[in-house]
């Protein structure tokens, strides 16, 4: 198998606070390869957002810190590496783009200023040839009248659009790995699909890696080649796309599955929305054994005594639970 | 940013200048006492020269007269005439104005520059050494009044060092740099009294405004983009975290007016300040108007300043 694009090992990210350690991501695995879109899915709180700024090394520390793993870049362990050399890596290799588009962009620059700043930094271009190349990438994600907006600022733009602008920044030096984290989140349905159509038109023109992370199953269905699930900072399953959606293994996969709501049943033949009981776990004093046997079904009396290990079912097909 | 929007905001300081000067003159006029009290126990000047005088300067006409009086010559450029100094107001404001606005200046630049980059660099490392002990001298610097750090000083470098002198003197008969270093001297207590005060609520301010912005997203969109923590702090947290700062300085103005009151009366600094504290004692009426609405209209021009400076900062500021 040719070396992965990005190759997360055993990482755990953990963070001091007043009320003790919190385990955010707790031992989590996680490849990407070249031009692969792989979908992060699990409730709010459960780690992805966290994983993701691990790769970029955007956490606080403190009160954050590396437990153990590594981040493998292109077999290069990135956990090891200094500010300076992440400032290489930052926009020019993986580039990342938020859930609240309203509130990442820098309210006092100009979108164009904030695009030729990474432009400018990683291309080694003067600051006006850096805003015409501002003003292409903000045509590329078709933003209409580019050249005029290039001097707006972001409260000129809405939501939807600020979106794309933080795409275009993203994307402007042409990253192999664009982490997108909950980017459709934040806007109203048919934005999203139009956010998620541009992100998968971007990753055909410029053919990055995407790592979706979600909570939104249905985003997952539509976009991803493959999806991991995460749970109280642990991947609990892990398998393509079609195999996930077709044949879930692990009780939580199941009801996130069971509680995307449907439009193709009428009223009378749809069961009631099923939710999953209960909240995440506090990841300050996680229970031993599987995190999720307190809001399973099928809990039995080994699941609370050891952490069942992220075993393979099926080709590439993954899951870390007793059944 | 327009001339327009400054011309209009110039215009609007008109009306409220005048109801500043309306306010001023009525209270004044309530208050007792008016510059020739004094006559009145002088012995040697006879009652119906008295109330032949006070008809004269119409010191008994109605407030509304009176008010109109000195508005009227106030526009023609006719600031009135100081009875216990024998001279014009003007000539006597003008002769004390720069040494205010220079102690005053040069304890607020002082501050600024010293604030700015403390209050930082205090944000970017909470709770560590360099941010406990910026806390402290902040804390120590705001908790005590003027007055007291004034007295403190003088005792400290004047009278147990002998550094400094604690009288501030307008006539220096020295010539070239010794007349500059002179000067330079003897403004140096007053400007650090003044500026230790502001810097110490300055560094305060900074402080926990970079601290709000350092935590938002836009900042993690910086920090994504490679371009270093320092560029990330400089560029895009501080000019968001100045925006705060700068309507809380202009919204101090006046609090610094009225320290450089205080200041002024320590050290004997010959500014406005002095100026207006001797002219209340001496009932100087005309010179109490005058100061205090020069103060007032100090206190409109920084607000001014201050608007123009906010919407320079923040583009969504729009000047209409």
């Amino acid at each position: 198998m040719a070396e992965p694009l990005l190759d997360i090992q055993g990482l755990k990210t953990w963070f001091k606070t007043d009320d003790g350690l919190v385990r955010a991501v707790d031992g989590v695995d996680l490849r990407i390869d070249r031009g692969e879109t792989v979908g992060v899915v699990g409730e709010s709180g459960c780690g992805k957002t966290v994983t993701a700024r691990s790769v970029l090394k955007l956490i606080d520390m403190p009160p954050g810190r590396f437990e153990a793993g590594r981040i493998l870049w292109q077999g290069r362990d990135l956990i090891p590496l200094d500010d300076a050399e992440m400032n290489k890596i930052r926009s020019r290799e993986i580039a990342i783009i938020f859930q609240e588009p309203m509130t990442s962009l820098n309210p006092v620059y100009s979108v164009g200023e904030q695009i030729a700043e990474v432009i400018e930094l990683h291309q080694n271009l003067s600051r006006k040839q850096a805003l015409v190349g501002a003003a292409d990438m903000l045509k590329l994600v078709n933003i209409p009248n580019p050249e005029r907006r290039v001097h707006d600022y972001p409260h000129q733009f809405s939501g939807g659009m600020r979106q794309r602008v933080m795409i275009a920044m993203a994307l402007s030096c042409q990253p192999k790995l664009l982490i997108a984290d909950e980017p459709t989140t934040a806007l109203d349905v048919t934005i999203q699909a139009q956010i998620l159509e541009l992100m998968q038109e971007m990753k055909e023109r410029f053919g990055m890696a995407i790592m979706l992370i979600t909570h939104a199953m249905g985003v997952v269905a539509e976009t991803a080649q493959r999806v991991v699930v995460m749970y109280a900072g642990k991947v609990v399953e892990e398998a393509p796309v079609g195999a996930l959606f077709g044949n879930p293994r692990h009780p939580y996969t199941q009801g996130l599955i069971r509680s995307i709501p449907r439009v193709d049943r009428s009223a009378g033949q749809q069961a009631r929305l099923e939710s999953i009981p209960g909240t995440v776990p506090s990841l300050l004093d996680p229970p031993p054994g599987c995190r999720f046997a307190a809001r399973c079904k099928y809990a039995m009396e080994i699941c609370t005594q050891a952490i069942p290990p992220l075993k393979e079912v099926a080709p590439g097909h993954k899951v870390a639970c007793v059944l | 940013m327009s001339r327009q929007y400054i011309i209009r905001r110039l215009l609007i300081a008109i009306p409220s200048l005048l109801g500043i000067s309306l306010v001023l003159f009525t209270i004044l006029a309530l208050a007792p006492g008016d510059p020739f009290e004094e006559l009145a126990t002088n012995p040697a000047v006879p009652p119906e020269v008295r109330a032949a005088l006070r008809a004269k300067f119409g010191l008994d006409d109605p407030v509304w007269t009176r008010y109109l009086h000195w508005i009227t010559a106030m526009l023609q450029g006719d600031w009135g005439f100081s009875f216990v100094s024998r001279m014009d107001v003007d000539t006597l404001i003008l002769q004390r104005l720069p040494v205010t606005l220079i102690v005053i200046g040069s304890s607020q630049i002082i501050s600024i520059l010293v604030a700015l980059p403390v209050g930082v660099l205090a944000a970017t490392r909470p709770y560590s050494l360099f941010d406990q002990i910026a806390n402290t001298f902040a804390f120590i610097g705001f908790s005590l009044p003027t007055f007291f750090t004034g007295l403190l000083f003088i005792l400290v470098f004047s009278i147990q060092l002998d550094w400094l002198p604690f009288v501030y003197r307008a006539d220096i008969d020295a010539t070239g740099w010794q007349f500059y270093w002179e000067h330079i001297k003897q403004a140096i207590m007053p400007v650090m009294v003044l500026g230790l005060f502001q810097g110490a609520s300055l560094v305060r301010y900074v402080r926990s405004s970079v601290l709000d912005v350092i935590k938002l997203d836009y900042v993690t969109t910086a920090r994504s983009k490679g371009i270093g923590e320092r560029k990330v702090i400089t560029k895009h947290v501080v000019r968001n975290a100045l925006i705060p700062v700068v309507t809380l300085v202009a919204l101090q103005m006046p609090i610094v007016f009225g320290g450089a009151i205080v200041t002024e009366q320590i050290f004997r600094v010959p500014g406005i300040g002095s100026l207006l504290i001797s002219a209340m004692l001496a009932n100087d009426t005309p010179v109490v108007m005058a100061v205090t609405f020069v103060f007032a209209c100090l206190v409109v021009l920084f607000n001014l300043i201050a608007d123009i400076l906010y919407g320079w900062l923040d583009p969504r500021i729009a000047f209409r």
